[in-house]
């Protein structure tokens, strides 16, 4: 039975983190995320679960590489400058390989920059972000369900690959209402996980560690992040696309700006221009291949994105050079209207 | 002829440490501390279910020495770390193993607001004035006019301000329920510290919250003195601005 809620996208994470059995929240205020540590302030100790707000973005992520390391579900979520100061934290939970989620409702950038919505911290997110060759898993909802779904999803990914996924989000996707239909059915809180720290041990202890003093038991290590990454490129890819026949110019966008797109098509339609859209809802792993091939049914492609040009790195790595790549973006907190994207696109056509 | 000798095993290794050699230099005081907190979890009957935390530090590698669950932390955050731990298992004995350069520099933050929460955690902090395993940089503990790989002419008061007093700072704060500051460098120093952690982990475990033992320790090698010189200099320069005792005892109240 499926039950439609109207929900704040922010609110739509805690929902979801709660629904997936997620044991503690660990979080420091900063928006504008700040409706997920303070509604989890309450729905986490009336369900009996652990809620703690950190003195600082640092404590926050090493209690949940702590809570992680015992093998519970746990989660944090913060906004860009907040997740700058935890990547040194990602970078140790991935290398020890403990399962987390940690959700960023992107501001802009760069500094301190504002509360307003950006998209400008994709290379962060999708490259590592701190010191090291990991990487985290990243999924970019476009709309409060997705915020709900990829966040349930988020913790079962974290615990299939052992690694951290991120959740990349926005102001706009954060402060936003929509409903919500949830279809799932809630989970309890699961067992800890049999590898956990936490000890009860009979006959033989466990240790967490990222120290390898010996460079080639590091490097074995790597090599075992890089397996793991390849496997989450082949059983873990997502996206969307939308090519109607004889289409001229496929936007790909992610989040709120391929909501802004899907605006933008209907006004190029008035404009009796044909536009589609690719949408990756995963950005590490990056769905290459499908957007190569998508690429191939369109005479441009133009990425879209509230940044200086991110993005549009990986769409020019998985195009190859085989169609011209066309770049739009807003930075600092800006965002475009439909509009002007679909100007963007006009122009870019030369029409 | 074969001569029949009758012995008996008077001292042995404790259960609370692993069989490995262990990597500290010649009069460094880590390895009884680590005997003392193994000893003691054994003693109290709680070592299966301890996780300790190691630092970055000379103590890096103590994962591999403790015979308990063992995390290592990043630079500084083993309390932010063992909160994580202690918040998901409320039943596991949980502590932190940190030096003055991890905890009351770099980790300043973590360590007062886990005594803040009272955190119900056992922080066993050494002090041996100096950063170790970095090679004999100036700590936060380092005494006024002491040389020091970054102070080679002497701390110097003007440009790098006082030692820190962990044990009294932390005490201040109403979340510090037992907090203690003693020395490993003679035979009754070390019954005196082996007491302090019994006490420490006691109130960890009668829930009682936030404990910490300073341990004031030697450093031989960057401290650039014998063994015997460095217990010395314990007693004739570290006591004089960090003095042994109990500095706070809430214990009673909670």
């Amino acid at each position: 039975m499926s039950k439609r809620q109207l929900m704040k996208g922010n609110e739509a994470i805690c929902k979801a983190a709660m629904d997936a059995g997620c044991s503690c929240f660990f979080g420091y205020p900063i928006t504008p995320q700040n409706q997920v540590p303070e509604y989890l302030s309450t729905l986490m100790p009336a369900a009996g679960r652990v809620f703690l707000q950190a003195e600082s973005e640092l404590a926050a992520i090493n209690m949940v590489y702590g809570a992680a390391a015992t093998g519970v579900r746990v989660m944090t979520s913060s906004s860009s400058p907040g997740v700058s100061l935890k990547q040194e934290g990602i970078s140790y939970i991935a290398t020890a390989e403990l399962p987390c989620v940690i959700v960023n409702v992107q501001r802009g950038g760069p500094g301190l920059g504002n509360i307003a919505p950006a998209q400008a911290d994709y290379f962060q997110a999708t490259r590592g972000g701190g010191h090291g060759d990991y990487r985290t898993m990243v999924l970019a909802p476009a709309s409060v369900q997705e915020m709900y779904q990829f966040t349930r999803d988020a913790f079962d990914l974290a615990e299939k690959y052992r690694n951290p996924v991120l959740i990349l989000a926005d102001a706009i996707l954060g402060q936003m209402m929509e409903p919500v239909e949830i279809t799932l059915p809630p989970i309890p809180v699961p067992a800890p996980l049999p590898w956990g720290t936490r000890g009860t041990r009979k006959g033989s202890r466990t240790t967490v560690n990222t120290l390898l003093i010996n460079p080639v038991d590091l490097e074995a290590i790597n090599d075992r992040l890089l397996e793991k990454y390849a496997r989450m490129a082949v059983e873990d890819l997502r996206w969307e696309e939308s090519i109607p026949e004889n289409t001229e110019l496929l936007f790909v966008a992610y989040g709120s700006s391929a909501r802004i797109c899907q605006t933008s098509i209907e006004m190029l339609a008035e404009r009796d221009i044909i536009a589609g859209l690719f949408r990756p809802q995963t950005l590490y792993p990056f769905p290459y291949a499908a957007l190569k091939a998508a690429a191939q049914k369109v005479q441009k492609v133009m990425t879209v994105e509230l940044s200086a040009g991110q993005l549009v790195e990986d769409v020019r790595l998985a195009v190859e050079c085989t169609r011209p790549v066309e770049f739009y973006g807003r930075t600092g907190g800006s965002v475009f209207t439909p509009d002007e994207v679909a100007d963007a696109a006009q122009r870019a056509l030369g029409k | 002829m074969t001569t029949e000798i009758n012995s008996e095993k008077v001292f042995s290794r404790t259960e609370g440490l692993c069989d490995i050699r262990q990597h500290y230099c010649p009069g460094c005081s880590h390895g009884i501390v680590h005997r003392l907190v193994g000893e003691t979890l054994v003693e109290l009957g709680v070592l299966e279910r301890t996780v300790g935390v190691c630092p970055v530090g000379c103590a890096v590698f103590a994962y591999d020495y403790f015979n308990c669950d063992m995390l290592e932390a990043s630079h500084g955050r083993a309390p932010a770390v063992a909160t994580g731990v202690k918040r998901a298992v409320p039943d596991a004995i949980v502590f932190t193993y940190q030096g003055d350069g991890d905890l009351a520099s770099i980790g300043m933050g973590e360590i007062v607001h886990a005594a803040a929460r009272s955190e119900n955690i056992t922080v066993v902090f050494i002090n041996n004035a100096i950063y170790g395993m970095t090679g004999g940089q100036m700590a936060p503990t380092t005494l006024l006019g002491q040389v020091s790989s970054t102070s080679p002419l002497g701390r110097d008061v003007k440009r790098t301000g006082y030692p820190i007093r962990v044990s009294e700072l932390l005490a201040t704060l109403d979340g510090a329920t037992y907090i203690t500051r003693q020395t490993v460098n003679n035979p009754k120093e070390v019954m005196a510290t082996k007491k302090a952690l019994a006490k420490a982990f006691s109130t960890q475990i009668e829930g009682k919250g936030f404990s910490l033992v300073e341990i004031l320790c030697t450093c031989p090698t960057w401290l650039g003195r014998s063994p015997i010189e460095s217990m010395t200099w314990i007693d004739e320069k570290m006591r004089e601005v960090y003095p042994l005792g109990v500095v706070v005892d809430r214990t009673a109240e909670r």
